[in-house]
């Protein structure tokens, strides 16, 4: 049941990503650009998205399970650190960049473009730079 | 600032984010997990992970959703303006950054903010800032 909703989870987040146009590198770096051309629609995906989620979230904190029954495996952290503060900033340069973040690169490899590609390989070998330091530490 | 008020989508980017919210909202009530994609790709890559199985679900459905679209709906093209050399540096800084800072725009941004976290609040505020600020350097201090 778990990876049947996962899957339907997946196609659904995968098809909003489409449809508010965040797909779209182009779009996300128009939202990106302050100062030039600005196109304030990723507010409005965040305002739906977040309408949403409110209500979700709000009602799982008061729950001690999901509705199958099994638990809840929420984050803990709590804390603003220096690994959250200089990970997010080193992300939002990379998203500056290029205007993917992780789900549209992975949807745009969906549709087979080959910059989409590269930029998913290089983001798993920034993930796997990563997993490398966390086994030394 | 000026508003492109051609590019400007309010109605479809409102409704996307309806279905991202309901996307997250299922994962969540269902399977007991945050939809965050930096999260769940990079937790992949853990060798101790008996949990790969709603994963490799989820990601597929992600990767799969542009078939799906095309068989209801005209393809919405996508352009990528970005050079090879900068996609790949852009791509090693999301996948590094996103995993220290255990989150993206999803994780902290949609479902964190939906959680009230504070942490993930200012996440979302520190990779905004840093996106806005990168964007104003590349396209109006060194493109000049």
């Amino acid at each position: 049941m778990n990876i049947i909703a996962s899957l339907f989870a997946g196609l659904l987040f995968g098809i909003g990503l489409i449809v508010s146009g965040m797909a779209n590198p182009a779009k996300v770096l128009g939202f990106l650009d302050l100062a030039g051309a600005w196109d304030p629609s990723l507010m409005l995906v965040m305002a739906g998205a977040v309408g949403v989620g409110l209500f979700a979230f709000g009602w799982a904190g008061r729950r001690k399970t999901t509705l199958l029954g099994d638990p809840m495996n929420l984050p803990t952290a709590r804390g603003i650190d220096r690994r959250l503060v200089v990970g997010s900033l080193v992300f939002g340069i990379g998203w500056g960049i290029a205007g993917f973040c992780p789900g549209p690169a992975l949807v745009a490899l969906g549709l087979g473009e080959s910059k989409a590609v590269l930029f998913v390989a290089a983001m798993l070998a920034g993930m796997a730079v990563f997993e490398l330091f966390e086994r030394r530490r | 600032m000026a508003i492109d008020w051609n590019a400007f989508t309010p109605v479809a980017s409102l409704l996307g984010g309806v279905l991202i919210g309901l996307a997250a909202s299922l994962l969540l009530l269902v399977v007991g997990r945050i939809a965050g994609i930096s999260g769940i790709l990079g937790g992949l890559l853990r060798v101790r992970s008996g949990d790969a199985a709603w994963r490799i679900t989820f990601l597929f459905g992600l990767i799969t959703a542009p078939w799906l679209f095309a068989l209801v709906a005209n393809a919405r093209p996508i352009r990528i303006d970005a050079s090879l050399p900068a996609i790949l540096v852009a791509g090693f800084l999301v996948g590094i950054g996103t995993r220290y800072g255990a989150g993206c725009t999803s994780g902290h941004g949609v479902c964190g903010i939906s959680r009230l976290s504070l942490r993930s609040t200012a996440a979302t505020f520190a990779f905004m800032g840093a996106g806005f600020v990168t964007v104003f350097v590349l396209r109006h201090v060194l493109a000049h």
